[in-house]
């Protein structure tokens, strides 16, 4: 980048950042950047994505009232990208409802079986 | 739906991306950095200096007004959801805002990411329908006479508002008027205030 180097902190620094967390909870951050990452690999269109959360958000606005507490832009954001991805093909009907059954089942609490917890990296 | 209701969005969204992972279509380390960039690298200070640059530079604001996305280009700032970025300058009888009314569609190359009130339901629906009431809300109060626009990120556009350059600023350096910028002013929810 060319510009000027801003004086970043101090009583006269710039908005650098939102001045709020863009994200609440990690799991919005990872739905964010899967879409994000998906577009630049091409996997996905955003013109594409963009009109499925409009369709998202168009349901569950006309199905609740503005102030309605359970709003969650970044569940839309999470459904929309399911949506998207199931429409083209990219994954099936049940992959992940059954991947997040596995998953619950290995998260500690949900975990009645077993009495050792297996972690999963990726 | 019913697993998808039963058990928590995250973990919906970490099976996800397992699967996308596991598959080869998303790597990890390439969400990680653009999550990061997104989060604490691009933020509203990339637009302060645009605005500040067109405060000082007439030639560059007449360019930005023209073709928003060519003009923040020459800053280097670019990427998803600035393609199509038109800026619309605030005046003293003209105040334009910003919203998205179907998706929080948002600037993020030169803002950042939206903020949470952006994305809310109640601000989409509200700002066009009582702007004024809802400008007020956020403490900008405008004169009877100011004509207020609301700014619709319909289709693929992505607007940023040029602020009006506060009294008293004659003096100041494009730093120090890139200092004076909030991302709220760049929204149109507030004006620029002069150095304090």
């Amino acid at each position: 980048m060319t510009t000027p180097q801003l004086d970043i902190e101090g009583p006269g620094a710039p908005p650098r950042r939102n001045g709020e967390l863009a994200f609440s909870e990690p799991w919005e951050s990872r739905a964010f950047g899967l879409a994000v990452a998906l577009d630049a690999s091409g996997v996905i269109e955003w013109e594409a994505f963009r009109q499925q959360l409009i369709a998202t958000i168009g349901v569950w606005e006309a199905a609740h009232i503005p102030d309605d507490e359970s709003w969650s832009y970044w569940r839309c954001w999470q459904d929309a990208l399911e949506q998207l991805l199931l429409d083209q093909g990219v994954i099936g009907d049940d992959d992940v409802d059954r991947r997040s059954e596995q998953l619950a089942a290995r998260a500690p609490g949900h975990d009645h079986e077993h009495h050792h917890h297996h972690r999963h990296d990726h | 739906m019913s697993i998808s209701e039963r058990l928590p969005i995250s973990m919906r969204t970490e099976a996800l991306e397992s699967i996308l992972v596991e598959r080869s279509l998303v790597d990890p380390k390439v969400m990680d950095a653009y999550i990061k960039m997104y989060e604490s690298d691009v933020g509203p200070l990339n637009g302060a200096k645009v605005v500040a640059k067109a405060w000082v530079d007439p030639e560059f604001r007449e360019r930005l007004l023209a073709d928003g996305t060519a003009a923040v280009a020459e800053l280097g700032f670019k990427g998803p959801q600035t393609e199509h970025l038109e800026v619309r300058e605030n005046t003293g009888q003209v105040h334009n805002v910003v919203v998205c009314t179907l998706c929080s569609c948002y600037p993020w190359a030169v803002l950042g990411l939206p903020p949470s009130w952006y994305k809310d339901p109640a601000y989409r629906s509200r700002i066009v329908r009582e702007p004024r009431a809802v400008l007020h809300e956020f403490g900008l109060e405008l004169g009877a006479d100011v004509e207020i626009r609301v700014a619709d990120s319909v289709s693929e556009c992505r607007y940023m508002i040029l602020p009006q350059r506060p009294a008293g600023t004659e003096d100041l350096s494009e730093e120090e008027l890139a200092a004076l910028v909030t991302r709220d002013a760049m929204v149109g929810i507030a004006t620029v205030a002069g150095p304090s």
